[in-house]
């Protein structure tokens, strides 16, 4: 069988493509729910319409996503049993466990009240309205959390056991799989690079509007009070994006480093790769560039920082970092086989590591940068403001206040580096599975003993070729859509629900059960109820 | 009662959740084309499910992922050996949930158009596609010796599982109109109470058959007991259609879903996925189990988590509870 086409290699490509794909959702959808809740407890707190504006706004950007986020999901559960039946056996008593959870702990929470978010604006209390969008972001956490907890497992197995008499490894300790170290700073990377992926998101968004009403007050168009208003609430975004961004963006650099020193630990060949460090060397170098070639086991190009690989490894700079050649070596003694097989793409993963971490590291300096051009002194020129509660921060003319820093092109910087944490999130997710190979599950199982045995060559290409056919003409959709609305701007003409709705439960509840009587009922809901009844749905499908 | 078979009753009840809940979002959606005359009226049937169709899904990722855990290889064998029908189901999960989401965003009639096809298909073909695979299931299907399936997708396309499919698909019509006729108001709601009827009668034509013949396939007392209610409800449920009860109605025309998806559990027990080349190699609640601790902790979690969703998605249809017509549908944006 031509091997391009193998089942394996075909499974493989559809794992990266599908979970890649999956991943440009995760994060934001991650991190927009949790800001969109923050923007809401803002409107909620201070009943500031801009922070209406701002939520109703964001919020929508946010459900575009989670659509594709949640239906792209279903397809990762379902193919560990499609393509990968024999990991599936395997690992199932140790991974189904963190998986199942995910479903009872965080999935349930996530689309029940994510639909009750959507339809409940008229429905439900304030209050209760804005826990939901909580309870929403709290669950895509917690999903993140189970669904890190698993993979890490795969990473650097522990907990478990190998049955002797079925060969499948078997849970024996649940919290070492739920709170090892690993899983513990895997989720506090991911969680801190979604939100500079949010954070991201929204600068580039609230740039594009922001450049939009400078261009225009250039022109010497007036803006009206439509625009003023949107001003208003881009700005508070753009603040919102700023702030997390950086905050984000060290938490993800903190992580970062941690995760290395956890992975020079736990699986060093990947480490070792992701420098192209072929030989062990006291102290190591970081490389800036290289051009490896795995034939000859060295390479050809190379450019280095001296010492700074230790640092990176052990936080000193003497100690000795194992390299490539040694580490394959090792393991081809310990699991059988020729050094060759144990050595991953060098290219991938060597690229990888640096665009993950290039493209990461300027999307937070941008935030930086961002966040002192738009400091406190900075004043909103008074064509923007609206009189409701504008206290001049950020300015938008060309005349005296502007920061140098804030020309157009800034702007455009800020539009651009939208896109950075997405390369960087799907660059990093690259480079630590393809880090782990040949191992599915590191040292216990190869990926090429994971694919299902029973499925054929044809029905692996079908299914690739559908979900490539079927994720790209959904992405040009969503994307266009995306843009569509992102480019529109926040609806500045709607108006808050004007009165807050009462929760009423289904018997008993503050009436009595007598409560859904006629229209002579004690809190007299159901009247209310009765002149609502014509009232169009404030949301429909 | 072991760990392995109160979770293979776990599982089973998560399955009649899936298809108590989804059963009837899988009915709406055939029916958009069917019972509604206009695009308002479509609108009116999509919004019925709109709040909750999502959480009514997330009951299909718990049962997959609840096989995962508790039962790796029955998860290994059923999803690698009904490789092609779950691929079909999920392009259609996909490209329907993004149709319910973005249908409405864009003005144009040929967007709305084309996404309410989208709606209308994939709707229609996993409402198809899931009763095959059960009656398959069920009926057991070459699984060899190490597990693994070793047939092909023309072992699949049995008369009796295309059966199978027919009814799961009339049945969750006839649900969805069911709770059509509970969820609107006006002129849709007379309409959905007669199309009620009609499917009615077709479910009752196409499932009597084939529980019978399941029944004698693979059935036992157990079974049977399953097959009894679920006939009688939908015989009572039709009348309460009849009579204009229809939360009466709808609660029954539930209950015959979950009788006749318990019909197959019970059927189905103590094996999971019988193989019709060796009895030896079938699998069962016992051998494609986890091991006990695993399944302790699963245990735990689905204990309390169970009521805790339960209690949660039902406060959402009683938020959600009031009629919807056509004059509440707000003008395309």
């Amino acid at each position: 069988m031509n091997l391009a086409l193998a089942p394996e290699t075909l499974a493989r490509w559809q794992f990266g493509i599908t979970t890649v794909y999956h991943f440009f959702f995760v994060p934001l959808t991650i991190s927009l729910a949790a800001i969109t809740a923050g923007l809401e407890t803002a409107w909620v707190r201070t009943g500031k319409e801009k922070y209406f504006h701002a939520t109703k706004f964001w919020g929508k950007l946010f459900l575009i996503n989670i659509a594709m986020g949640v239906v792209t999901g279903i397809v990762q559960e379902f193919q560990f049993g499609m393509n990968w039946s024999d990991y599936s056996r395997f690992v199932g008593d140790v991974f189904g466990a963190p998986l199942a959870m995910e479903a009872l702990l965080a999935f349930f929470f996530e689309s029940t009240f994510i639909g009750l978010w959507i339809f409940g604006w008229d429905k439900l209390p304030k209050k209760i309205h804005c826990a939901c969008i909580w309870i929403v972001s709290l669950g895509t956490i917690l999903s993140s959390y189970f669904i890190l907890a698993a993979n890490s497992w795969m990473q650097h197995p522990t907990g478990y056991t190998i049955d002797k008499a079925t060969g499948k490894a078997q849970l024996t300790d649940i919290w070492a799989v739920l709170t090892q170290n690993t899983t513990l700073v895997v989720v506090f990377h991911t969680l801190t690079a979604a939100f500079l992926t949010g954070a991201a998101f929204i600068i580039g968004i609230s740039s594009f509007h922001l450049l939009r009403a400078k261009r225009r007050r250039e022109r010497g168009e007036e803006l009206g009070e439509k625009r003023k208003k949107q001003v208003g609430a881009m700005r508070a975004s753009l603040r919102v994006g700023l702030v997390v961004a950086v905050i984000a963006g060290i938490g993800t650099a903190l992580s970062g480093d941690q995760l290395g020193k956890v992975m020079f630990e736990q699986q060093p060949m990947k480490m070792a790769a992701a420098e192209a460090l072929w030989d062990t060397q006291a102290p190591a170098p970081f490389s800036v560039f290289a051009v490896g070639d795995v034939s000859k086991g060295h390479n050809s190009v190379e450019l280095e920082v001296p010492a700074a690989l230790s640092f990176l490894a052990h936080s000193n700079f003497t100690d000795s970092v194992p390299g490539i050649n040694d580490i394959a070596q090792r393991e081809a003694d310990a699991y059988g086989g020729q050094p060759d097989d144990y050595i991953p793409s060098i290219f991938m993963t060597f690229w990888g590591f640096r665009l993950m971490i290039g493209f990461g590291m300027t999307s937070f300096v941008a935030g930086l940068i961002g966040l002192w051009t738009t400091r406190r002194k900075r004043w909103l020129a008074p064509a923007f403001r609206t009189g409701e509660d504008e206290v001049p921060r950020l300015m938008l003319t060309k005349k005296r206040e502007m920061s140098p820093l804030l020309s157009t092109w800034s702007w455009r910087i800020g539009i651009l580096t939208m896109g950075f944490p997405l390369i960087a999130n799907s660059f990093g997710w690259i480079f630590t599975e393809m880090g782990r190979q040949p191992w599915a599950v590191y040292g216990l199982m190869k990926t090429a003993d994971a694919v299902s045995p029973g499925v054929s060559q044809t029905e692996v290409l079908i299914s690739l070729g559908v979900f490539t056919l079927l994720y790209g003409v959904l992405a040009v959709i969503e994307v266009r859509l995306l843009t569509k609305y992102a480019k529109a701007g926040p609806d500045t003409d709607e108006k808050p629900p004007a009165k807050d709705p009462k929760l009423r439960l289904p018997s008993g509840g503050p009436g009595g059960p007598g409560g859904r009587g006629g229209p002579g009922s004690p809190d007299g809901g159901a009247s209310a109820e009765d002149e609502d009844a014509d009232k169009p749905l404030t949301f429909a499908y | 009662m072991h760990l392995h078979d109160f979770w293979f009753l776990l599982i089973a009840f998560l399955w009649t959740g899936y298809f108590f809940l989804e059963g009837f979002d899988f009915g709406i959606g055939v029916l958009t084309k069917l019972l509604a005359r206009d695009r308002t009226e479509r609108r009116v049937l999509i919004n019925t499910i709109g709040p909750v169709w999502d959480g009514n899904e997330v009951w299909l990722i718990t049962a997959g992922g609840a096989t995962f855990a508790a039962f790796p290889d029955w998860y290994a064998t059923l999803f690698s050996g009904f490789y092609l029908p779950l691929l079909a189901i999920l392009v259609c999960l996909i490209l329907r949930g993004v149709a319910f989401e973005y249908r409405h965003k864009r003005p144009e009639d040929r967007w709305q158009r084309n996404w309410e096809h989208v709606i209308f298909w994939c709707s229609l073909l996993p409402a198809f596609l899931w009763g095959a695979i059960f009656a398959n299931l069920v009926h057991g299907v070459p699984i060899g010796r190490d597990g693994n399936y070793a047939g092909g997708l023309s072992d699949l396309l049995t008369p009796y599982a295309l059966l199978g499919g027919v009814v799961t698909l009339v049945l969750f019509t006839f649900h969805g109109a069911v709770f059509a006729a509970l969820k609107t108001d006006g002129d849709i709601r007379t309409r959905a109470r007669r199309y009620a009827a009609g499917l009615g009668l077709a479910t009752a034509v196409v499932a009597v058959p084939f529980l019978v013949w399941a029944q004698g396939d693979s059935g036992n007392v157990r079974s049977l007991v399953a097959v009894v209610i679920a006939v009688l409800a939908l015989a009572v449920a039709l009348i309460m259609n009849r009579r204009g009860r229809e939360g009466w109605a709808f609660g029954l025309s539930g209950v015959a879903v979950a009788a006749a998806v318990a019909m197959l559990f019970l059927a189905l027990f103590p094996e999971v996925m019988p193989s019709s080349l060796d009895p030896a190699w079938s699998l069962t609640a016992a051998n494609a189990a986890s091991s006990p601790y695993t399944l302790k902790i699963m245990t735990w979690v689905g204990v309390i988590m169970m009521p805790l969703i339960m209690a949660y998605q039902a406060w959402t249809y009683w938020v959600f509870r009031k009629r919807i017509g056509t004059r509440h549908i707000p003008a395309t944006h």
